[in-house]
């Protein structure tokens, strides 16, 4: 039966003897990957260009024969279609499927094939392991104990290139590791735009090198330590600070702004070391910014909060949320949520805010210049979070006239903050001092200073919980490192509170519960749970918010629409 | 009875007192030495006082020998902290060690251990010269018992009570066979014409020609097996067995107290000896056959006739260790068997058969 | 298969009254007591070290006092009680071993967690860590006997090299390449 007749617009080749399906024209590495088969590989990269110089990726392949005078399918003996393979390998890299196609991964000719290019890669390759920040999850490491030899050959002296060479601020360069791959030139030049890296010098002296004058100093420049297959490439923020192999990883978020690149957090006992992206081809790719790589020592910082204080003095948490309480039983509150905070906590927060029957609820917005790459107009990641659970109504501003002139009227007396500056969202310090503040926030600032109560929270590296970035797509992060000694997870304290102003309303400590009541509540949300949220995330409808002039530009996968764009500009 | 007298009996008590505690002490450093000999060890030789124990030969000699070592272990057992568990029965408690240590040191006193010749008559040496000797000290040891009774009930805690009821049965099944193993020493000692009663001098006195373990070897054998039951030890230390029941009864004991439960055991162990030897050892005799009465006049005999009684006693408790480090513990039904299916009806035939015999002798 | 019953052989007279048994076993004690000791005395009489015998771990240092250990963290890692803990750092980049760049900031071992299994020596790529003959550790207080870098370089001391694979790969750094 022929490919067309299927009417799926898929078509047959066979790996290894084994029937696959797949489009026409797909990567063979790609292909192989997806059916649990690996097809060792250093230079391609999905989402770069195909440059096929590291011949590790050689198979065997083969096509069914025709014959060339009648063009009819050659036959054997039994009917089955005759296989002619060619007589040397080929690059599946380089190669993309067509109907019928044979590929073999494992063959005597293709293991011959890969001991041969690594044993070429290892002639010159530094004896560096014990020092090479790669180690553990390295390429070289990983394929010549697969695909090697197991011993050298070569006794002659290795070639010497430069070590220890400073590429620009964030990354150093190693030529001795070098496998001369040129992912890191082809990621400067098709998705940094910002094309300062190049080889230089020919055969085994081929250096990579920067052009003269220029540095790798565009805020992407760290990608191109993560896609480096070996070790040449190091990140200076995390160079000899810790082996890979103590790395707990964890799914995470990236805050710094509304395009919620996906990450991973590597931390080990309670410490984070770094953090790279997470392949996330609707948002991100593997790519992130080296600005959002360096959110994790906020957790650190010196004015990160760490105890609970009650006017001015330090306070036990239980002491702290029942003077909380207190505050909350005046007529006139205020509260001003924060587009950093997860859907959860802002979904808790507008039930404390409903239940204390406020008088308004304020976002503040926090706009910066994107890059049209990965990072967007609009600083907070959960700004479509708050207009999802209803904080809010419409767009936030940058500054709070409306709580200023109410504060100034006497109309408010108590301000709820969560996460926020009020004095950089433009409330004066006097006015500060008209009212009384409660603040929720993990770092200390002018509000935190002024604030009656002060309740520490949790970074996002802390706690577990969803954002909605700028595609309506939910999104979520777990807990990386326990957060610091003695500090409640803000649901539990925001939970606490609601039992006390509305008892009824049940425990709703964690993500699971909260998410119960949030599917019911929220039409968008309907049917969705945290446990079985995709590490990808969750497209959400937000049709219900297409008509507001939202601040975000074109981002890598982000298109603003168009009606939108107007309205905003 | 005048002062003076007085004054020197209690002289007297406690002078053997004192040597029979000091005998214990060194009982202990015996034990170990000697274990640690039939283990292919060498035991304590290190313990040294400083300015004796730095005399060149002597000195060095005494501390491999492990000579301070009581002294290093008994002060030892003085200073450590002495903690009382809250849960044992306060009074029994501390009274459990000394009703165990006092029989020990009451028993000594109608025990003789020599014999003094002046003016051609042999007096004993004898703290009491009793009449009664024997049933004296069988009624005082099998006091004993109490002291691990009480130290077992009153601990409040399982080991020391298994500990303790273990001990006070086996007392009580081996008590009857060492009563009945001694009879037939005594029925011959006290062949008509000779009025000794129960004295354990004239038992002595009687064996200046043969002696008793050579004229009767079943009464000897049971009695012996008796003492080992009696003392608690091995093959029947049923009453500390540590392998099954940690210490015993005086697992919960420490310091001071459990010294004192581990002097009396050395104690018993002594006057263990001093009874066997006396009974069936001939006693301050040198040799069977060979009376005591070729010894001179005067102190300078009492002091030998001393002597060799208390060399037959060191046999006596050489043989006591060693038993210990040659056979394994009995089991508790075991014991209980060999004591009422064999020991003491052997005990019964022993005394008829000895019975029958003088019966024809003096018919 | 059939089954064949073995009966015990009943004891004799003399067995059953256990005084011949008794007596042989006195003999085989009395026996051992004029037997030599095996004792050692220990402190002044030290025990012969066999080869390969795995003492304390300890740090040691090549032939030209250069710290072997480049702080891999290997032996962290393989260190079945977690005894080990290493800061790793980066080397001077104007001392004499630069070229190797990296070296343990600090290194302790926590000579109450480790077993004496020896897998760190095993798995250290530099031959950096070496169980060798001390075997007698003490200390007053638990933190003494966290040992640190410096007290891990006493007790190793240093050990020959068969490799010189640094002092090589310097040298061909100042030869440079016949380009
Ligand atoms: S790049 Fe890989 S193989 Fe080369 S030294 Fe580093 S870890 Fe080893
Ligand atoms: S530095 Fe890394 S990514 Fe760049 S060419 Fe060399 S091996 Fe490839
Ligand atoms: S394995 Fe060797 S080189 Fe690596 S850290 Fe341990 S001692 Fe140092
Ligand atoms: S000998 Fe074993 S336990 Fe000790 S430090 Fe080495 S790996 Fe750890
Ligand atoms: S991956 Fe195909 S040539 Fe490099």
């Amino acid at each position: 039966m022929s490919d067309e007749q299927k009417g799926d617009g898929l078509i047959s080749v066979f790996i290894d003897g084994n029937e696959v399906r797949c489009k026409p024209g797909t990567n063979l590495v790609d292909l192989v990957d997806s059916v649990g088969k690996e097809i060792p590989h250093y230079c391609y990269h999905p989402k770069l260009s195909v440059s096929g110089n590291c011949r590790m990726c050689l198979v065997e392949l083969g096509m069914p024969g025709k014959d060339r005078a009648t063009g009819k399918p050659m036959l054997n003996n039994d009917g089955t279609p005759k296989v002619m393979f060619f007589p040397n390998p080929a690059i599946a890299c380089g190669t993309r499927t067509s109907p019928g196609m044979r590929i073999r991964t494992q063959s005597e000719m293709v293991k011959k094939c890969r001991e041969g290019v690594m044993e070429f890669l290892l002639i010159n390759h530094p004896l560096d392991c014990p020092i090479c920040d790669q180690a553990g999850e390295c390429r070289l490491q990983e394929f010549s104990t697969e695909y090697g030899k197991g011993y050298s050959r070569f006794i002659e002296q290795k070639v010497v290139k430069p070590k220890r060479t400073v590429l620009g601020p964030r990354v150093m360069l190693d030529d001795e590791r070098c496998v001369l791959c040129s992912r890191c030139i082809r990621f400067c030049k098709e998705v940094a735009d910002d094309d300062v890296l190049g080889f230089v010098d020919r055969g085994s002296y081929s250096t990579l090198t920067c052009y003269p004058g220029k540095q790798l100093e565009n805020n992407y420049s760290l990608n191109t330590v993560d896609i480096c297959p070996v070790g040449a490439l190091t990140s200076l923020d995390f160079r000899f600070k810790m082996r890979v192999w103590f790395l707990k990883e964890t799914p995470s978020i990236c805050t710094e702004s509304s395009v919620g690149v996906n990450t991973m957090v590597a931390s080990r006992e309670g410490k984070i070391y770094r953090i790279t992206p997470r392949r996330n081809d609707e948002v991100n790719d593997t790519w992130m910014s080296d600005s959002g790589r360096i959110l994790y020592k906020e957790i650190e910082d010196e004015n990160r909060l760490t105890g609970y204080a009650s006017q001015g003095a330090f306070s036990p948490p239980d002491a702290a949320i029942l003077q909380v309480q207190k505050y909350f039983e005046s007529e006139k509150i205020a509260f001003v949520g924060s587009g950093g905070n997860s859907v959860e906590e802002l979904y808790l927060f507008n039930r404390l805010s409903r239940a204390a029957k406020s008088v308004g609820n304020y976002l503040v917005s926090h706009i910066q210049e994107g890059d049209e790459l990965l990072i967007s107009n609009d600083a907070n990641p959960n700004t479509r979070g708050a207009l999802s659970v209803g904080f809010i109504e419409s767009l936030p501003e940058t500054e709070l006239p409306d709580l200023a002139s109410r504060i100034d009227s006497g109309d408010v007396d108590t301000v709820i903050v969560y996460n926020e500056d009020l004095i950089v969202a433009g409330i004066s310090s006097e006015q500060l001092a008209k009212v009384d503040i409660v603040y929720f926030g993990t770092h200390s600032n002018a509000t935190s200073e002024a604030a009656s109560v002060v309740v520490p929270t949790l970074s996002v590296f802390e706690k577990a919980g969803t954002f909605i970035n700028q595609q309506f797509r939910l999104q979520k992060f777990l807990q990386a490192v326990p957060g610091p000694d003695g500090l409640i997870d803000d649901l539990v304290s925001f939970s606490q509170l609601l039992n006390h102003v509305e008892p009824d309303s049940g425990p709703l400590e964690t993500v699971e519960p909260i998410w119960a009541e949030l599917s019911k509540e929220v039409s968008q949300f309907n049917d969705l749970s945290f446990n079985t949220l995709s590490p990808e995330g969750a497209q959400l409808d937000g049709a219900a918010f297409q008509h507001l002039p939202f601040c975000e530009g074109k981002t890598l996968h982000y298109e603003p629409a168009a009606e939108t764009v107007e309205a905003g500009t | 009875m005048e002062t003076v007298d007085i004054i020197w009996i209690i002289t007297k008590a406690v002078i053997v007192a004192v040597a029979l505690l000091s005998f214990s002490n060194l009982a202990v450093l015996a034990e170990r030495k000697v274990s640690s000999w039939i283990q292919g060890r060498v035991g304590p030789n290190r313990t040294s006082i400083p300015l004796i124990g730095s005399i060149p030969v002597i000195g060095t000699a005494m501390t491999r020998l492990g000579l301070f070592q009581p002294v290093a272990d008994g002060l030892k057992l003085l200073l450590k902290e002495d903690p009382v568990p809250d849960h044992v029965n306060k009074f029994y408690f501390f009274l459990a060690p000394v009703a165990a240590m006092m029989p020990a040191v009451t028993t000594i006193a109608v025990l003789p251990f020599g014999q003094i010749i002046s003016d051609g008559v042999v007096v004993p040496i004898v703290l009491a010269d009793l009449d009664i000797g024997i049933l004296f000290i069988f009624a005082v040891s099998s006091l004993g018992v109490y002291g691990m009774i009480l130290a077992g009930w009153a601990s409040n805690s399982k080991y020391p009570f298994l500990g303790g009821i273990r001990s006070s049965a086996q007392m009580i099944s081996y008590e009857l066979s060492m009563g009945l193993s001694i009879l037939p020493i005594f029925m011959w000692a006290n062949a008509p014409g000779a009025d000794s009663g129960l004295n354990l001098f004239s038992v002595v006195q009687h064996q200046q020609g043969v002696w008793g373990v050579i004229f009767m070897p079943g009464s000897a054998l049971l009695f012996l097996v008796s003492i080992f039951a009696e003392t608690n030890r091995l093959p029947f230390d049923m009453a500390e067995s540590e392998s099954e029941l940690v210490a015993g009864f005086n697992t919960e004991y420490g310091s001071f107290k459990f010294g004192l439960f581990f002097a009396a055991e050395y104690a018993h162990i002594i006057v263990g000896s001093g009874v066997f030897t006396a009974l069936f050892l001939g006693g301050w005799h040198p040799l069977p056959f060979l009376s005591a009465d070729l010894l001179p006049d005067g102190l300078l005999g009492a002091a030998f006739s001393i002597g060799i009684f208390l060399f037959k006693v060191c046999c006596m408790v050489f043989f006591f260790i060693w038993i210990r480090w040659t056979l394994p513990r009995f089991r508790y039904d075991q014991i209980m068997k060999l004591g009422w299916t064999m020991m003491l009806p052997l005990a019964i035939v022993n005394l008829v058969v000895y019975a029958i015999i003088f019966a024809f002798i003096d018919g | 298969m059939a089954i064949k019953e073995l009966k015990r052989k009943p004891l004799t007279f003399a067995e059953k009254t256990y005084l011949p048994q008794i007596a042989s076993g006195l003999i085989i004690t009395l026996k051992n007591i004029f037997r030599p000791t095996i004792t050692l005395q220990y402190p002044e009489e030290r025990p012969e070290i066999p080869e390969g015998y795995r003492g304390v771990p300890t740090l040691v240092k090549d032939p030209n006092g250069r710290e072997k250990c480049v702080s891999c963290q290997l032996c962290e890692f393989v260190c079945p009680p977690k005894a080990i803990r290493i800061i790793p750092g980066e080397l001077d980049e104007e001392g004499d071993s630069a070229h190797v760049e990296k070296g343990p900031k600090e290194f302790e071992i926590d000579m109450l967690r480790c077993i004496y299994c020896g897998y760190c020596q095993e798995v250290c790529p530099e031959e950096a860590i070496w169980l060798q003959d001390e075997f007698s550790l003490s200390g007053y207080t638990r933190e003494e006997l966290i040992y640190q870098k410096d007290k891990l370089y006493e007790l190793g001391g240093t050990l020959p090299d068969n490799h010189f694979k640094w002092d090589k790969k310097k040298s061909a750094e100042e030869a440079g390449n016949p380009h």
